[in-house]
C-alpha cells in the first residue's frame, strides 16, 4: 500500500526481470553443458552403444520409436493421473471422516499406515493374483502409494482451523456445511495443496513401479514395460529413450502441482508468496 | 463496594453467581454476580488468570457456565431462540487470510444467509466508518496491525449488534494505534447505541473508555469492585489531563492493588 517513487519502480522490476531470466537461462545451460559432456565422452573413448549410448543416439530412438513410445507413454499417464484422481478423492473423503469424528481416525489410521509402509513391490504381486483385469490392478497399487500423503495431509489441515475463527462461526451459528465451505476447507487447503504435489510424484512411481511387478508385455502396456523390453533385448538406447520420458512426466507434474499450488495459493498463504527483498 | 452508576434501564445482562471450574480443577470464575444496563460501557479489569477473559467467553455463548445463570436480553447466550445480536472482538485481528477484506466483513452476514449483492452496501458503510473504504479488495497480510483490527471491528458491527463483546482486542498494538482505535470503538459505541463490554488489564484504558469499571482479582477469578467513572462523552481531547480521569484512574489502581496485594498473601 505504500507509492513507490517510479524510477526505483523501474529498476526493481529490471532487476527482477534479470533474475527471472537467470532462472531459466542458468539450468539450461546447465543440461545443455552436462549433455555435451556426455557426447564427447562417449565419442572420444568409443563407449559401445549397448552400454552407454551417446544422448544423440537415444534422441534419434526417439524419433525412430516415436509411436511405440508415445501410446506407452499414454498408457502411464492414464495410469498415473486416475490413481492420482482416486487417491485425492479417497483421500479428501476418508480425511473428512477422519476429521469429523476421533474415533473413526483411531480405528482406521493403523490401517492406512499399514498400507503406507509396506512397499508396493511386496504388495503388487497379491493384487495382481486377486485382480484379474491387469489395469485395475496397477491402478490400485499406484493409488495405495498416492493415497496417503493426501490423506494425512488433510486430516491435519482440516484440524489447523485457527480456534478463535473457529468461535466465531459458532457464535454466528454457522451450520456444518457452512463451517467446512468458509473454514475447515480454506484452512486445509495449502496442507492439501503440500501433499498433492508429494502425490503427484508418488503416483508416477507408483504407476511405474507396479509395472514393472506385472511385467506386462504387449500392445497395451506403459513405459515400465518399455524398459523391460528394451533390457530383454539389450536395446539400451531405447531403455535410456523410455527413461526420459519417464523422467519428462514426473518433471510436467511436478511443475503442474506447482503451478497450481500458486495459483490457489499466491494470493494469502505465506509458502506461496512472493516477498521483495 | 461501591455501586455503580445505573441508568435505570432493564438490564440488559444478568449475571447471577456464576461458577466457572474447567475439567482440571481450576476455578476461573466464582460466585460472579453483575448486571449490566443497555448502552453501558463496561470494563473488566484485572491481572492474569482473574477470569475477565472467560466471564467475557460465558457471556457470549462460547464457554458454558459450571453453576449460575447468566442471560443476555432475556435468553441464555448462544441458545438458537436469541437474535444473533451479539459481537465478539478477539485479542488477535482474527481475520480469514484467504480471504479479502470485504469477504471478512460479510461474513456474519453470509453465514445469515445474505447474498453478496443485498450485504454489499452494509459492509460498505461500516468499512466507511472504521475508514478502510479503499481496503476492501486489499487482503489480511497486506494491512498494519491496527487496520486489521479495524476490520476486524468492522467485521462485529455489520451485524448491528446490541452487545459488543472485546477481549483485550489491543493489547498488540502500539500506544498511538492504541489511542486512536479507542475514540474509534467509543464513537461507534455512540453512533450504534451498542453495549460494550471490554476486557483489558490497563487502568488507563479502562478510565478512558468505560463508565464503569469491574474489577477483578485471581485465584479464584472473582469480583472485587464495580466503580462508576464519571466524564461526559466523547472524551475530550485532553480528557486524559483532566483531575477528573487522574482520579479515577487512582481510584481503579487502588481497587487493583489490592487483588495484587491479597494474591501475594495468598501464596
Amino acid at each position: 500500500m505504500t507509492t513507490e517513487t517510479p524510477v526505483l519502480n523501474s529498476e526493481q522490476n529490471r532487476r527482477a526481470r534479470i533474475e527471472r531470466r537467470k532462472a531459466v537461462i542458468m539450468p539450461t545451460m546447465a543440461i545443455i553443458i552436462a549433455l555435451l559432456v556426455w557426447e564427447g565422452l562417449v565419442r572420444y573413448h568409443e563407449v559401445p552403444h549397448y552400454i552407454i549410448p551417446a544422448p544423440s543416439l537415444i534422441a534419434q530412438t526417439l524419433v525412430k520409436d516415436w509411436s511405440s513410445l508415445m501410446s506407452s507413454m499414454m498408457f502411464t499417464v492414464k495410469l498415473t493421473m486416475l490413481s492420482l484422481l482416486c487417491a485425492i478423492a479417497g483421500g479428501v473423503l476418508m480425511g473428512m471422516i477422519f476429521a469429523l469424528s476421533r474415533t473413526v481416525e483411531m480405528s482406521f489410521f493403523p490401517f492406512a499406515v499399514i498400507l503406507q509402509v509396506t512397499p508396493v513391490v511386496a504388495i503388487a504381486p497379491l493384487i495382481l493374483i486377486y485382480v484379474h483385469d491387469t489395469f485395475t490392478a496397477l491402478l490400485i497399487c499406484a493409488w495405495i502409494v498416492a493415497f496417503f500423503p493426501i490423506l494425512s495431509n488433510t486430516v491435519i489441515g482440516l484440524r489447523s482451523a485457527d480456534h478463535n475463527l473457529r468461535d466465531l462461526f459458532k457464535l454466528y451459528r454457522a451450520t456444518p456445511l457452512q463451517r467446512l465451505r468458509f473454514l475447515l476447507a480454506p484452512s486445509a487447503l495449502p496442507y492439501f495443496m503440500a501433499a498433492l504435489k508429494i502425490a503427484g510424484g508418488l503416483a508416477l512411481i507408483g504407476a511405474v513401479v507396479a509395472e514393472f511387478v506385472a511385467g506386462t508385455a504387449g500392445q497395451n502396456t506403459g513405459l515400465a514395460s518399455r524398459i523391460l523390453e528394451s533390457s530383454f533385448r539389450n536395446e539400451i538406447p531405447r531403455m535410456f529413450a523410455a527413461l526420459f520420458l519417464v523422467s519428462v512426466l514426473g518433471i510436467v507434474i511436478f511443475l503442474a502441482t506447482s503451478w497450481l499450488s500458486r495459483l490457489v495459493l499466491g494470493r494469502w498463504h505465506e509458502s506461496e508468496i512472493r516477498r521483495e527483498a | 463496594m461501591r455501586a455503580a452508576a445505573t441508568t435505570g434501564s432493564q438490564p440488559l445482562i444478568e449475571i447471577k453467581n456464576v461458577y466457572k471450574q474447567y475439567g482440571t480443577g481450576i476455578v476461573a470464575v466464582s460466585d460472579m454476580s453483575l448486571s449490566i444496563e443497555d448502552g453501558q460501557f463496561v470494563s473488566f479489569l484485572g491481572p492474569s488468570g482473574c477470569g475477565k477473559s472467560t466471564a467475557l467467553r460465558m457471556i457470549a455463548g462460547l464457554s458454558e457456565v459450571s453453576a449460575g445463570s447468566i442471560t443476555v436480553n432475556g435468553h441464555a447466550p448462544g441458545s438458537s431462540s436469541g437474535p444473533q445480536d451479539v459481537a465478539f472482538v478477539f485479542q488477535e485481528p482474527t481475520l480469514m487470510p484467504w480471504a479479502s477484506v470485504f469477504d471478512n466483513v460479510y461474513l456474519p452476514l453470509r453465514l445469515g444467509g445474505m447474498s453478496r449483492a443485498q450485504a454489499a452496501p452494509r459492509v460498505e458503510e461500516v468499512l466507511a466508518q472504521v475508514g478502510l473504504s479503499k481496503f476492501a479488495k486489499a487482503y489480511p497480510r497486506e494491512l498494519s496491525g491496527g487496520m486489521k483490527m479495524r476490520v476486524s471491528i468492522a467485521r462485529a458491527i455489520v451485524t448491528k449488534p446490541r452487545l459488543l463483546l472485546m477481549d483485550e482486542p489491543f493489547a498488540a498494538l502500539d500506544e498511538m494505534t492504541r489511542f486512536k482505535l479507542n475514540n474509534d470503538v467509543l464513537r461507534l459505541w455512540q453512533e450504534h447505541g451498542l453495549t460494550v463490554i471490554f476486557v483489558t488489564h490497563s487502568v488507563y484504558e479502562s478510565v478512558y473508555l468505560s463508565n464503569r469499571v469491574v474489577v477483578m482479582a485471581a485465584r479464584p477469578g472473582r469480583v472485587v469492585d464495580d466503580i462508576a467513572i464519571p466524564g461526559s462523552y466523547p472524551r475530550a481531547d485532553n480528557f486524559r489531563a483532566t483531575r477528573e480521569y487522574t482520579e479515577s484512574c487512582e481510584i481503579v489502581s487502588d481497587a487493583l492493588n489490592q487483588t495484587l496485594g491479597n494474591d501475594d498473601i495468598n501464596h
